[in-house]
Parts: structure tokens; C-alpha cells; sequence
């Protein structure tokens, strides 16, 4: 990491910190806010959430790998959250599992190697009644069938790069 | 989006801050005496007495207390608060307020699963709206010497986290490790002090009781033990899946026919934790005091495996397992290894006996709610479907 990103972390998370009150308190909504500015919360990350709630950094470590929503790794852009649970098992998740694996040749668990999409299972979404349902980071979309997987990755695509440029972003 | 048998949602039928109105009126003791007589239950599945629980809080000794709503909906099969926040908030933040008043809180929180992050910037918007409103901050509704404002915060994909005591060490900034109880959260919760921690749902009745009276509550249906009306969020094999009002008591032949899956050869009522219901128990009721239930009704179609079912269940547990006591974190991993064994056709009667000694095992020694009700499923699909588990080949499904 460069010293000038190390420095635009550390004073992030010094503005995070203080306005959270430098309390434990202020532990997860400072570590919720690293993860959606930086994709993940780094080691480096950790020690100065550490230094700045005067607490131990293997307490922040501790924290970090107990939520799911919260990783260590870099994750992609996109973050892409299939639910699994029996609902949408029952409404035909494994299809949809199988063609996101195809059209981003990725598994789960998985980040695409350009760094744009992570594959993951979530443990219910709490869209039962209308599944399959999964998340692109907050946004939901529910009874997805496997031919719709295409077209939700390209509307994710569709916000960076060349196409965003020719003003063709969803976003 | 809620379907009821009457029409609109009972609750949202009353005057919006009518019954904040009429708590601040009638004073505290008079809140926990009206709860008293309309007999509301927690909603979120446990079914604790309302009143008892913020009488407690009420009476316990110290100056700052704490509301908090959990919506950390994390339950396989519910999603009624889901849409209990998206559609009727105010009625939640209502009931917050009361429950402040009543114990005497000035924060409240509404703990919101990171799932349901998109209902964060409404819910804030609305918060705000309320604040200007009076109906939040400094002398509330006028009452003076009355101060409450509710705070959102966010949790992070930990299902948990819907433990009481855990989401209380969540929102301190620990892992959402359940606690030893005692001491409860009602005298030693969130920062250790005094706190109420109740279902979203909960919440969103607390208006209509203050409003039209206890005695309308428990008289108008529902059974004696388990009065009132309660939210159902029904999915799996049924034409009409979704949210439904129906009174307590309610049988699950009579649900199952308002809700199309009159074919079902088994429900799974309370989500992942509650119980697998077969086709022969139909007539038997939705109530604390029959089946116990957070509103979650799965519904299972006549071509269903129920050993496919058992193990969905089972890696959701295995996943979800804190890891801090042993009964839960082994005992979950052994009953998923015994379901596979089930699946190749290669587990006798006997360890099967032994997995079902493991799973009653599980039920007294784990520490939480969740390690104690995990094995329910498996648990109540073996005895159910024992004939359909048991000697598998490659050709069975």
C-alpha cells in the first residue's frame, strides 16, 4: 500500500472514530463504514482502529472475522449474496447458483480476478415469499431465474468503465 | 403487501399517535396494567409476557435505560418485519416511544439486520420527520420532562445476533456472543443498564392496546393463553405466499387453505429452529401453548424430501453457531454428518438412536436459544419421517 492511501485510511478512520465517540461502542459502525469505503478491513486497518478505541488490535481482529459482512480480503465492487436457505432452495436456487458461477467463471467465495465481483452465499434474506432472492451489495432482487442472471451482471457492468463513459450507466 | 382475513391490518387501523397519546395520559403503571390485561406475548417467537418484561425494566434502579427493537430478522421462512418496517414504521417507532416513556429510557435503538440495509435511509427519513413532528426528542408530545430519540443500528450479517443478550454485546462492539442469564437484559442490558429488547412486531402492537384498550386485545380472538391477533409470514409450496394477519390458535389445516398448499405433506413452523409439523398433526394449533411460533410457516408440497430439508437446516446452523459452547458448535456438525450418512443409505437405527440422544443432548446443554432449538428440525423430521430417511439407495431421491 502506498504511504499517501495508508494516510488517507488513517485519517478516515480517525474521523470515523471520532464521530462514534472513541468508544467500543463505535466498533462495529466504524468497521461497517471500512468495509463499504475500502471493500475490506485491512491489517493495517485494524491496528488503527485499534490505536484509536485504546483497545488491542486481536479484539478488532476478533470482531472482524465473527460478522459475516465484514472481511479481511479485498472483496469485489459488487458484492453478489445468493440466498441458500430452504425457501429459495425450494424456489430453485441451485440454477441461479450455477449460471452466476458460469457467467462470472468464479465459485463461491470467490472474487473475480479484475477485482469487480464476489460470489457469496447469504443465510436468508428475508425475501421467502418471493425467491430465489439475492443482494448486489444493498440492493435485493427477488424471484431471479437463471436466464436473469445475465442481464443483472451486466447492469452492474454497465456503471464503470467504457460503458459509464458513454453516459449508458444504471447507476 | 399483508394479506389479512379482514381486510386491512387490524393494527394500522387506529388514529396515527392515538395511543402514544393516551400512554402519556394514563401514566406508566397504568401502561403495564393495560399490557397486563390485553395479554400481549412477544412476538418474536419466544412468547415472554410484554408487561412482565417492562415491568421490570420499569422497576429496576437506574437513571439511564435503554429500548431496543430487534430487527434482526434472521429466521429461515420470516419476513414480517420486514415488511412491518417498510410499510408501517411509525406504528414501531410509536410503540418505541411508549416503551420508553413506560420504563423511563431516553434511547431507543432499532438494532436493523445488515441484510435489510436498504431500509435504513427510509427509516432514518422517517425518524426525522418525527423529530419535527415533537414525537421524538425533548419534551415529546408536550409531556414534559419526557425526552426519547431512537438511533438505527446496523448489524452485520450474524444470525445470532436475534439473541437478546448476543445483539447487546453486538451493539457494544463484541462478537454477538449470547450471554449467561441471569442477569437478564432488564436489569443489566446494554451498557449494562436496564433494557427492554423486543420483537419489531411487539413494538407495532403496543399502539393499537394503548389505543382501543387491553380488553379489546384479548377478547376480540385468540385463545386464552395466547391472545391477539399475530403476523404470519408464510412461504414454500402454496399458491399465495406472504405476509398474513391471522388470530392466535389458528389450526394449520385452516392456514394452509387460506394460503393454497391444502396439499402439503408437512410444514416447518418457527423457521430453522422450530418444529417440522407432518401432515396428520394438521389440526393442531398456531399458539404459544400448541406450537410455539415467531410466524414462520415454510411450507413443505407432497414430492419434498424431508432429508433435503433436514440439512438445509443443518448447514444454516453449522454456519450460524457461535462456536462458544460445545453442544452446538460439535453437535450440529455431527448431526449434518449424520443426515449425509442418511443420504447414502449407510446409517444404522442404532446411530441414528444416538444422533437423536445428541440432538436431546443439544437441547439442555447449549448455552443460547439457538444451540438448544438447532436440533428441533432434524429432531422432529426423524420421528415424523423415519420410514422416508432411512434405508437409501442411489434410486431414491
Amino acid at each position: 500500500m502506498l504511504v499517501t492511501e495508508r494516510d488517507k485510511l488513517r485519517s478516515d478512520i480517525q474521523a470515523l472514530a471520532g464521530k462514534n465517540g472513541r468508544q467500543r461502542s463505535g466498533l462495529l459502525p466504524i468497521l461497517q463504514e471500512v468495509q463499504k469505503g475500502y471493500g475490506h478491513i485491512s491489517d493495517y486497518a485494524m491496528q488503527v482502529i485499534a490505536d484509536e478505541l485504546a483497545i488491542h488490535p486481536v479484539e478488532v481482529y476478533s470482531v472482524v472475522t465473527f460478522y459475516s459482512f465484514l472481511t479481511q480480503h479485498p472483496q469485489g465492487k459488487f458484492v453478489i449474496r445468493l440466498c441458500r436457505t430452504i425457501s429459495c432452495e425450494m424456489a430453485g436456487k441451485s440454477r441461479v447458483a450455477k449460471q452466476l458461477e458460469n457467467d462470472l467463471g468464479i465459485k463461491f467465495g470467490e472474487t473475480t480476478p479484475d477485482g469487480k465481483f464476489t460470489l457469496e452465499w447469504a443465510n436468508c434474506l428475508g425475501m421467502c415469499d418471493q425467491g430465489p432472492a439475492l443482494m448486489v451489495n444493498d440492493v435485493v432482487f427477488t424471484r431471479v431465474t437463471p436466464d436473469q442472471v445475465h442481464d443483472i451482471l451486466e447492469g452492474c457492468r454497465k456503471t464503470f468503465g467504457v460503458y459509464a463513459m458513454e453516459g449508458k450507466g444504471v447507476a | 403487501m399483508i394479506t389479512t382475513h379482514t381486510g386491512p391490518l387490524t393494527f394500522s387501523k387506529i388514529a396515527a399517535n392515538d395511543g402514544l397519546k393516551r400512554a402519556l395520559a394514563i401514566g406508566r403503571a397504568d401502561v403495564i396494567a393495560e399490557l397486563k390485561v390485553s395479554g400481549l406475548r412477544g412476538r418474536g417467537g419466544a412468547g415472554f409476557p410484554t408487561y412482565v418484561k417492562w415491568d421490570l425494566a420499569a422497576s429496576a434502579k437506574g437513571d439511564e435505560k435503554y429500548v431496543v427493537c430487534n430487527a434482526d430478522e434472521g429466521e429461515p421462512g420470516t419476513f414480517k418485519d420486514r415488511v412491518l418496517l417498510s410499510d408501517y414504521p411509525d406504528l414501531v417507532f410509536e410503540g418505541m416511544t411508549i416503551g420508553g416513556f413506560t420504563i423511563g429510557a431516553q434511547k431507543g435503538y432499532v438494532y436493523l439486520r445488515g441484510e435489510y440495509a436498504y431500509l435504513r435511509k427510509p427509516l432514518e427519513e422517517r425518524l426525522e420527520r418525527r423529530r419535527k413532528q415533537k414525537l421524538l426528542g425533548e419534551n415529546v408530545m408536550g409531556k414534559a420532562g419526557f425526552a426519547f430519540d431512537i438511533e438505527i443500528f446496523m448489524g452485520s450479517g450474524a444470525y445470532v445476533c436475534g439473541e437478546e443478550t448476543a445483539l447487546i454485546e453486538s451493539m457494544e462492539g463484541f462478537r454477538g456472543e449470547p450471554r449467561n442469564r441471569p442477569p437478564f437484559p432488564v436489569d443489566t442490558g446494554y451498557m449494562g443498564n436496564p433494557t427492554i429488547v423486543n420483537n419489531v412486531e411487539t413494538f407495532a402492537w403496543v399502539p393499537c392496546i394503548m389505543s382501543k384498550g387491553g380488553k379489546w386485545f384479548s377478547e376480540t380472538c385468540g385463545t386464552a393463553k395466547s391472545p391477539g391477533l399475530k403476523l404470519f409470514s408464510v412461504s414454500g409450496d402454496c399458491a399465495r405466499p406472504g405476509v398474513y394477519e391471522f388470530p392466535m390458535g389458528i389450526t394449520v389445516a385452516r392456514l394452509l387453505a387460506e394460503v393454497g398448499g391444502e396439499d402439503a405433506k408437512a410444514v416447518q413452523v418457527g423457521g430453522a429452529s422450530g418444529f417440522c409439523v407432518p401432515a396428520k398433526d394438521f389440526h393442531r394449533t398456531l399458539a404459544y401453548e400448541d406450537i410455539p411460533t415467531g410466524g414462520s410457516v415454510i411450507v413443505f408440497g407432497p414430492h419434498r424430501d424431508m432429508l433435503q430439508v433436514a440439512k438445509n437446516f443443518l448447514e444454516f446452523f453449522v454456519e450460524e453457531s457461535c462456536g462458544q459452547c460445545t453442544p452446538c458448535r460439535i453437535g450440529n456438525v455431527k448431526l449434518l454428518e449424520g443426515v449425509e450418512m442418511l443420504e447414502e443409505g449407510r446409517c444404522s437405527m442404532s446411530y441414528l438412536n444416538e444422533l437423536c440422544e445428541l440432538g436431546e443432548t443439544m437441547r439442555l446443554a447449549s448455552k443460547c436459544g439457538l444451540g438448544q432449538s438447532s436440533p428441533n428440525a432434524f429432531l422432529s423430521i426423524v420421528e415424523h419421517f423415519k420410514d422416508e430417511v432411512l434405508g437409501r439407495t442411489s434410486a431414491t431421491p
